[in-house]
């Protein structure tokens, strides 16, 4: 029902080829993230998908429908901004209706659709605030209520969360997650946030540039990902890499360890630094080791480990987990 | 509050309140001449008695002022003109810089550019064109149809709505606005009327008020040049028109002075209502915070 697929879409800012030829199918009812670096068109792609930015050629199709050439209100999707977008001058309840205030719907159904919004998102005791008088969470949960009442096929949400705290990010994350559970509607999410990326996803559509350079599940990614680039971004801290000797040896020209796969050993391993810095998170320690050859290494630990800064480590590469780069490509084992 | 601080902020007091009785002392001249004979008036314009109301006061200046002038005319004429242009003025500039801001359409930036370079142009320098051009415009009015528009309200009006002063306040207000606000709108299905009217226009209240004073200020004060070139008849008189029956044989200072004070009220009272009108706009929007 609502299927998204972009075929051969290019778009470009004046002289400035922003997104150069993207083609992209994301499912029906799918959570689908879209990562990548700053600038890469991240934000682009969604106000395509909602009509607010013209495609420069190729077409967007919303359930088989084209909707190229559509109104944002008539492709059937709903957004949700990053700075919420919550209109300064209107209740609370006036926010979540007002599309429907706009197309005259009756008052009773007003009341009642905006009222089973308010109840999804606990907002029932709110809907007579002004926005201005909300909390940041409060603010967010209006916003998505104003998205729900639209009743759309696909959900827009451009880093939705980056505005709140860590506490109340992991909350409204649990939230949004139940809350595709319970609707079912395809959502397209766009975040900076690893951890938002991980959990949330079913698909990770991983961008560099305008261009896509993997797409697949969370743990596709972090298992298998297809390109350096897609390795690197993929995982946090990020992923490390070995040029030179040992790569050759490895008959690859880049070889990739995430940090959480080093294992760090007192007698003997594949390479020997020396601590320079740890950070201790309490349920892991990361560990940044310089060594002569690769410059640092970081790796991660289980458990909350007191070491020497300075000392020498001696660390170990398990042949399991490396991954393979050759001109920035995985080889297939 | 430590001595170092009471001073400085006594002294930025001090500064304020100086400035602000530069400004106030021309004001507190004119209301206070205006109680006293012309002699009185010439003799204590050498001393700081010119400011207090000392001597022989009476009414007498605004008696013989309401008798050479017809005062209360000259005053809805000009509050007529003026309040009609300011409100047509702020309707049409509010939609034009909507549609330069949020709309797309090809040539925008030229023609918005060359609307903000007419800013430049003197009134003087357009005024006799003007002139013979609202000479031979037909008008159907409810005394039947004219062939000039010399000696009505609309020829003190239609040339003085649109300016670029005003569409300039609000496409720097409309830039300033959220984007999203606009584009959330669209996707909740709002026509691009609708945006204005209910999004738009209601977030617009500083920039509404400060256009009002404004275009306001420039249309009481400013009707001189161009009534005199195209209105003979008393009835269509604005009041600053109305200064010239004061100049006659020997200048009647005290009257004029009472002239002034009377035409100062409605700017004053249209100031202070539109004062309270801005601040409360500001404080409910809440754009800023
Ligand atoms: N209206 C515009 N005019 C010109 N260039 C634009 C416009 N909007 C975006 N761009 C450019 O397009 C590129 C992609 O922007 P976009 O906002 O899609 O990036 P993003 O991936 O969302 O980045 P971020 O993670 O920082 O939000 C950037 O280089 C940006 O400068
Ligand atoms: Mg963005």
């Amino acid at each position: 029902m609502g299927q998204v697929l972009l075929k051969s879409v290019r778009k470009s800012f004046g002289s400035a080829e922003v997104i150069p030829d993207l083609s992209l199918a994301i499912p029906d009812g799918s959570f689908t993230v879209l990562v990548g670096p700053s600038g890469c068109g991240k934000s682009t792609i969604l106000r395509m998908i909602a009509g607010l930015e013209d495609v420069s050629s190729g077409t967007i199709k919303i359930n088989d429908r084209d909707v190229t050439y559509r109104e944002p209100s008539q492709r059937g999707i709903a957004m949700v901004f990053q700075s919420y977008a919550l209109y300064p001058h209107m209740t609370v309840a006036e926010n979540i209706g007002f599309g429907m205030i706009l197309a005259k719907r009756p008052k009773a159904e007003i009341n009642k659709r905006v009222g089973e919004a308010a109840a999804i998102l606990r907002l029932e005791h709110l809907l007579d605030r002004k926005p201005k008088q909300l909390s940041g969470g409060q603010r967010q949960r209006v916003a998505i209520g104003r998205a729900i009442t639209r009743d759309p096929q696909v959900f827009l949400f451009d880093e939705p969360l980056s505005n709140l705290d860590a506490s109340l990010r992991g909350q409204m994350r649990v939230e949004l997650a139940e809350l595709h559970s319970k609707i079912g509607a395809t959502m397209i999410y766009v975040t900076h946030d690893q951890v938002e990326a991980m959990t949330m996803a079913d698909q990770i559509v991983v961008l560099n540039n305008g261009r896509i350079e993997q797409q697949g599940m969370p743990m596709e990614l972090y298992i298998a990902p297809k390109t350096r680039f897609v390795a690197g971004f993929i995982g946090a801290p990020s992923m490390n890499f070995f040029e030179g000797s040992i790569a050759s040896q490895h008959d690859c020209d880049a070889l990739g360890v995430r940090p959480e796969h080093i294992g760090l050993r007192d007698d003997d391993g594949d390479l020997t630094g020396r601590i320079r810095h740890a950070e201790q998170l309490g349920s892991d320690t990361i560990i940044y080791v310089h060594h002569d050859d690769y410059g640092q290494i970081t790796v991660r630990a289980e458990g909350n480990r007191v070491l020497d800064i300075g000392s020498t480590v001696h660390l170990t590469l398990p042949a399991e987990h490396l991954h393979r780069f050759r001109n920035g490509f995985r080889i297939q084992d | 509050m430590p001595a170092q601080r009471l001073a400085k902020l006594s002294l930025d007091y001090l500064l304020l309140a100086w400035i602000a009785l530069v400004f106030v002392f021309p004001v507190v001249f004119m209301v206070m001449s205006s109680f006293k004979s012309d002699l009185q008036l010439l003799r204590d314009s050498a001393s700081l008695r010119a400011f207090l109301p000392v001597g022989d006061l009476s009414f007498d200046n605004y008696a013989k002022a309401f008798q050479r002038a017809p005062i209360g005319l000259f005053i809805l004429n000009s509050v007529f003109i003026t309040a009609v242009t300011v409100c047509v003025s702020l309707l049409l500039a509010s939609l034009a810089a909507f549609s330069f801001v949020f709309l797309q359409w090809v040539g925008r930036s030229v023609l918005m550019a060359a609307v903000l370079a007419t800013f430049i142009v003197p009134f003087e320098t357009i005024a006799v064109p003007l002139l013979l051009i609202v000479n031979n415009l037909p008008w159907i009015g409810l005394d039947g149809f004219k062939t000039s528009w010399l000696n009505s309200y609309q020829v003190q009006i239609v040339p003085f709505i649109a300016d670029a002063l005003t569409i300039f306040l609000f496409v720097q207000y409309f830039k300033d606005l959220p984007k999203e606000l606009v584009e959330a709108a669209r996707i909740d299905g709002a026509t691009w009327f609708q945006v204005y009217r209910r999004v738009v226009m209601p977030l617009s209240g500083p920039v509404l008020a400060t256009a009002a004073i404004l275009k306001f200020l420039m249309m009481y004060n400013n009707q001189l040049l161009w009534p005199i070139m195209v209105v003979q008849e008393e009835s269509y008189r604005p009041v600053m028109l109305g200064l010239q029956y004061f100049f006659q044989l020997n200048t009647a200072w005290g009257e004029i002075m009472a002239y002034l004070t009377i035409i100062t009220v409605p700017v004053l009272a249209f100031y202070l209502v539109l004062q309270k009108a801005f601040i409360a706009s500001i404080a409910s929007t809440g754009i800023k915070g």
